[in-house]
């Protein structure tokens, strides 16, 4: 059982005891323990269960690259899953839970499936649950996604808040180990901005755990004075918990900080990232040590070796008071040598060499621990726990030689070289026979712009294995990027670290090498994904040759982890299985993050109110109070409809409309586009923007146009004003104002550069407000100071001048078919001009009304609204728009394709109005058909509703479609089969689109 | 006559660094050749100010000229003040191929001041403000997280942050929400 030391835990401080929970149950631990450290220390070494197996699992390993100790962190608005217990901080209050059972952690009736695992194998779920096909989407699905995922999904809303950082750096450092000091001093130097992070909470990484020696100091010393020597520095920011993430492109690289997770709720963002522009990265991650495959290595109690270490040395826990240490390389003695010394047993060293001399050994030897040379672990014995372990000899096939009892496991299968950052832009790797590693291959660099490598490897992370190279490597990598970013490279020569003498390793990817079925059905590669290595043999069998295959089919390394532990071998499995050499096989994709980063760090501060920005008219404020229901239009929040006391919606808009037609409407249009095109060239450039003539229009004059694209399908409409010989203000759509006027800068900065014209966006500088209705002139009047008269300003002319004492712009033109002005008003005087308008229009029946009577009322005309009748695919010809398309010009955008053959057919669709014969309202986008079936056997369709509503000034529904044929079908009905399952159909007169007022004698007046 | 009222009517915050809706401002959005004498000569007498290079901002009293792109800039001006001079430099650029817009109701003023501010822009923009790339006198036109923004840098060191009307409310609380105390970032 695992337990807290008396001695020991250089990150402790056993001054500040705190309490934390787990399972319900309260447990202590001190300030400097990660959970798992104090998980231990409580005497829980079982942290979860398996995925997939629901198989007890305990800390396997002391960082990032755990794949067992994921829990339930916190509660309610700060509760979430698959946390790391080994890079948990600490807290006092803590709430933790583990995951993955049912009922309870030791009593998990999931774990029946370990029982049936041999009829689980690789590939189970895609063999057994293709047929029946309906079983899959009612009984097999639902009963999947139940067992699926460790974790369960927090319910309430993240209480915690999170940002972005941008910044930019000369070099960044990413890994603050010895290597990442010793680049960060040489980078330095340099003179460069430089920035070193590191994930943890504390500086030197693994160097004082493994007892190095470094400029004649202890290695903490020596960081303990590196640290204060950069610190001093002003070119130098140092980062403890923020984690390298990923690197991409053109030097960019995200960095995760966690800022309050060991404080929450103190009022700082929980995470942040950052978003990074490095001139050049320097990776200094460091490696991971490789579990060893042998049957029984996921029971609880068998742990990385070097993990069994740290807890000893950082924090004082031991993981059981005899300790049997599995290697195949020197590294795992420091374990063994760091247990005697704490005052534990350790029974053997089983090293699977077959003749160990090194001085590791030697040290071993005289501190009385037997070596078991050419010896591996044939089986772990124990369930919940490690009770034992059979001996037998590495080159056999597992028969026990004997039985040590013991209650811990230490095994080492070598070291990794971290490369994923490496890797993320795509630098490439070379295998290291010595090592039985891949490290990136300095040759092969993720490039920049001009084909320069922008990342460098340092220490560890670049294979180095011993203090010294690192130290060498590392700090010729901070020479490089300063150097690369113009720095001058110093000529101080590197930090010494004293030599350390040790033996190779051997490549051990099976335990025993000839271990039978029984033993290989029991030997995990992926603790979390309960991946083993004859799951991986029998894809290889099956024919999955490709490592991403294997990987897809197995699952190896697939889980929360990405298999950190398992990829390497995983891949030496299915190389062996497949009779090639392992660089043959390769690695598979290493993508970031580099560990799973949080959601809320992805969203930075774009929640809440401040998910998007929502553009606002100068009025909006008054919607919102008068109690509108608004509707998002692009960007903006318009009002949909005014409700009164105990309205519905739909009653409003009748109200609004019919109001509006008897008596004075008022619409916010402050969110249409308004364009200023302006230069001797301008005539001409709407002559090609819009599809009907506009040189030709008087200064004073409006006229509706259209726009289309390149290949003849309209995209905007509006109404265009000449305010002099030069300039027109061009109104568009509310969606069009922004990508209009950037289509307008496209043409004009890419192709016609020569053409003297110049255009501004002024849509905000005006509020719009259109006063509607046949009393409209009568407001405008009482408002006073400019002739509204119908000679003085006729239907579509402009006149400037002033309203109520506000500068103003009234334009004659008319959306509703009403006598109508729309009145432009600088936007700070936006409100108090509509304020003007309620008051004095109340004696005239004035009411607001919405976006959905706009519709109404532009339907009632038929006039055409882009997003309904268009839809990307409509030309104006089909809108019946003939009159708006210019037969005299020679060119303008989309006359050419409007040439082409599709668009000239005349089977395409027409635009018609639609009069049901029972007066109701057909449902928008509702679908005519005719008798027959097309080619797919589906029924034959010939047109489409575009718009729909129903018009309270005539007191029944119309509508607006495409229909085939439409123009030359007027007064036949079609049929629109409804969609609510009745089966019923609604007929449907073909009418003239314009329902009311044919001869527009209500705005001529 | 009505009063003009500026999109926030003055709100203020006070985090790590102080923000304030710096009101009604005078803006001019001028489009030509920068390379006519007659263009940047008619600029700099309507302003008093020199013309400005590349990201820079030129300050003169009441006025300043910011750059906004190779054909674009922005004058400030008093707010009275901003018709009357729209009307003035167009009047001595006629016959110029040149586009003068009053456009100082189209848009939302911050200013913001204190020694940290750097530190709230970074949280909202990609744009580099360390001190070596951003520094008096210079403007950037960029974003701040999800809207369009311009910021300049005064004389004093405080900036001013200009976008879109429509979208200062949502301006406003993102740079107070990046001014949170406790956010700093501690460089």
């Amino acid at each position: 059982m695992s337990t807290r030391l008396a001695n020991g835990g250089r990150l402790l401080n056993k001054s500040r005891a705190l309490s934390f929970k787990f399972n319900g149950r309260n447990m202590m631990g001190y300030e400097g323990d990660t959970l798992a450290s104090a998980l231990l220390a409580n005497g829980q070494v079982m942290m979860g269960r398996s995925f997939k197996y629901h198989r007890p699992r305990g800390v396997v390993a002391s960082g990032g690259e755990e794949p067992n100790a994921l829990l339930g962190l916190g509660e309610g608005g700060r509760f979430e899953p698959n946390q790391r217990a080994t890079t948990t901080e600490l807290f006092d209050g803590l709430v933790s839970a583990s995951q993955n059972h049912w009922p309870s952690l030791e009593f998990d009736v999931g774990a029946i499936n370990s029982k049936l695992s041999r009829f689980m194998p690789a590939g189970f779920y895609y063999k057994t649950f293709i047929h029946p096909r309906a079983a899959w989407k009612h009984l097999f699905e639902p009963i999947i996604r139940k067992a699926a995922g460790l974790g369960a999904a927090p319910k309430d809303r993240d209480a915690d808040r999170y940002e972005y950082t941008y910044h930019h750096v000369d070099v960044l450092i990413i890994g603050g180990g010895i290597a990442g000091l010793a680049a960060a001093k040489s980078a330095a130097a340099g003179g460069v901005k430089v920035m070193l992070v590191e994930q943890n909470a504390h500086w030197g990484g693994r160097a004082p755990v493994d007892g190095a020696v470094i400029d004649d100091m202890p290695a903490q010393d020596w960081i303990d004075a590196t640290v204060d020597e950069l610190s001093a520095l002003d070119n130098v920011t140092l980062r403890t918990r923020m984690m390298g993430a990923g690197v991409y492109d053109h030097g960019y690289v995200t960095c995760y900080e966690r800022i309050a997770d060991h404080t929450p709720g103190d009022g700082r963002p929980r995470h942040r990232l950052w978003r990074i522009r490095a001139g050049h990265t320097v990776t200094a991650t460091g490696a991971i040590e490789r579990p060893l495959s042998f049957a029984g290595n996921d029971i609880p109690g068998v742990m990385l070796a070097a993990a069994v270490r740290d807890y000893a040395v950082n924090w004082g826990v031991s993981v059981g008071d005899r300790t049997v240490v599995v290697t195949n390389n020197d590294d795992a003695y420091r374990t063994a040598i760091a247990m005697k010394k704490a005052g534990l047993d350790v029974p053997a060293i089983v090293d699977a060499r077959p003749s160990v001399t090194s001085a590791l050994a030697q040290e071993a030897r005289d501190l009385g621990i037997r070596i078991a040379e050419g010896s591996g672990v044939a089986k772990v014995l124990g369930g919940k726990c490690v009770v034992g372990v059979e001996i037998t000899s590495q080159a056999g096939e597992g028969a026990a030689r004997e039985t040590i009892a013991c209650d811990a496991v230490a095994m080492s299968g070598g070291w990794s070289p971290v490369v994923h950052l490496w890797s993320h832009c795509g630098g490439k790797l070379i295998w290291d026979e010595t090592h039985s590693h891949f490290r990136p291959d300095p040759d092969r660099a993720p490039l920049g712009d001009k084909g320069q490598a922008f990342v460098t490897t340092a220490g560890i992370a670049s294979g180095a294995m011993s203090t010294v190279d690192v130290l060498t490597d590392a700090y010729a990598a901070g020479k490089t990027a300063a150097k690369a970013v113009g720095g001058k490279a110093t000529r101080k020569g590197a930090p010494k670290a004293a030599a350390e003498d040790e033996q190779d390793m051997a490549a051990v990817w099976l335990m025993p090498q000839g271990a039978g079925y029984d033993l290989r059905s029991k030997t995990w590669l992926d603790f979390q994904n309960d991946v083993k290595v004859s799951d991986v043999q029998l894809a290889a069998r099956e024919g999955y040759e490709s490592v991403e295959h294997t990987k897809r089919y197995t699952t190896l390394g697939m889980a929360t982890d990405q298999g950190k532990l398992s990829n390497i071998n995983g891949l030496a499995v299915l190389a062996d299985a497949l009779d090639k050499e392992i660089p043959q096989v390769g690695t598979t994709t290493f993508r970031p993050p580099y560990t799973p980063i949080s959601l809320g760090a992805i969203t930075g501060e774009a929640r809440g109110e401040l998910f998007m920005p929502i553009r606002q008219t100068p009025m909006h404020d008054w919607h919102v109070d008068q109690g509108a229901y608004m509707e998002p239009v692009g960007a903006w929040r318009r009002a949909y409809t005014y409700p009164l006391k105990g309205e519905s919606h739909e009653e409003a808009v009748n109200r609004e409309v019919k109001n509006t037609r008897e008596n004075l409407g008022l619409l916010d249009a402050s969110t249409l586009g308004k364009i200023i095109v302006k230069g001797p060239d301008a005539g001409k450039f709407l002559n090609m923007m819009y599809t009907n003539m506009m040189s030709t229009l008087k200064p004073g004059k409006c006229r509706y146009g259209l726009m289309c694209n390149e290949n003849g399908f309209l995209i905007d409409d509006g109404v265009v004003a000449r305010i002099d010989e030069d300039t027109f203000l061009c109104h568009t759509t509310t969606g069009g104002a922004d990508t209009i006027h950037a289509h307008m800068e496209d043409w004009l900065q890419c192709e016609w550069y020569d053409w003297k014209v110049y255009t501004a966006n002024v849509t905000e500088q005006y509020a719009q407000i259109a006063v509607v209705g046949p009393n409209a002139r009568k407001l405008l009047e009482k408002l006073g100071g400019m002739d509204v008269s119908k000679d003085a300003l006729a239907f579509m002319e402009w006149k400037d001048g002033t309203l109520g004492g506000i500068t103003a712009r009234a334009y004659r033109i008319s959306f509703s078919g009403e006598l109508s002005y729309e009145i432009a008003v600088p936007a700070n005087q936006g409100r108090a001009f509509w304020d003007m308008c309620l008051e004095a229009g109340e004696e005239f029946g004035l009411m607001p009304y919405g976006t959905e009577g706009l519709h109404v009322l532009r339907a009632e005309k038929g006039f055409i609204m882009i997003g309904d009748e268009s839809d990307g695919t409509v030309i104006p010809q089909d809108l019946g728009l003939h009159w708006a398309i210019s037969k005299k010009k020679e060119d303008f955008l989309g006359k050419r394709a409007q040439l082409r053959g599709h668009m000239t057919d005349p089977d395409r669709w027409s635009l018609v109005g639609l009069e049901t014969l029972d007066s109701s309202v057909i449902p928008d986008g509702a679908y005519a058909v005719e008798a027959g079936t097309n080619a797919l056997g589906q029924r034959s369709m010939i047109g489409r509703v575009t718009s729909s509503y129903y018009s309270a000034n005539l007191d029944r529904g119309i509508a607006m479609g495409l229909i085939k044929h439409g123009v030359d079908k007027m007064g036949d009905v079609v049929e629109f089969p409804t969609i609510d399952g009745t089966g019923s159909v609604i007929k449907a007169r073909i009418v003239d689109p314009v329902f009311y007022d044919k001869e527009g004698a209500k705005g001529n007046v | 006559m009505s009063e003009a009222i500026s999109v926030l009517n003055g709100a203020t915050f006070d985090g790590f660094v102080s923000i304030k809706e710096a009101g009604l401002r005078g803006m001019i959005s001028v489009r030509g050749d920068f390379a006519a004498a007659s263009f940047t000569k008619a600029v700099s007498a309507l302003t008093g100010a020199d013309f400005p290079a590349v990201n820079e901002a030129k300050f003169a009293g009441d006025y300043a000229i910011l750059w906004m792109s190779p054909d674009e800039l922005l004058i400030l001006c008093a707010y009275e003040n901003a018709q009357a001079d729209a009307d003035k430099l167009a009047a001595d650029l006629a016959g110029e191929h040149a586009l003068v817009a009053n456009v100082s109701d189209a848009r939302a003023l911050f200013a913001m001041s204190g020694e940290l501010l750097r530190e709230a822009l970074m949280k909202l923009t990609p744009a580099n403000v360390s001190e070596d790339a951003f520094k008096p006198g210079q403007v950037r036109r960029t974003r701040l997280a999800q809207a369009a923004a311009a910021v300049w840098m005064l004389e004093d060191g405080s900036v001013e942050i200009m976008c879109f009307r429509s979208v200062g409310d949502y301006m406003f609380k993102l740079l107070c929400n990046a001014a949170n105390p406790g956010a700093e970032l501690g460089l």
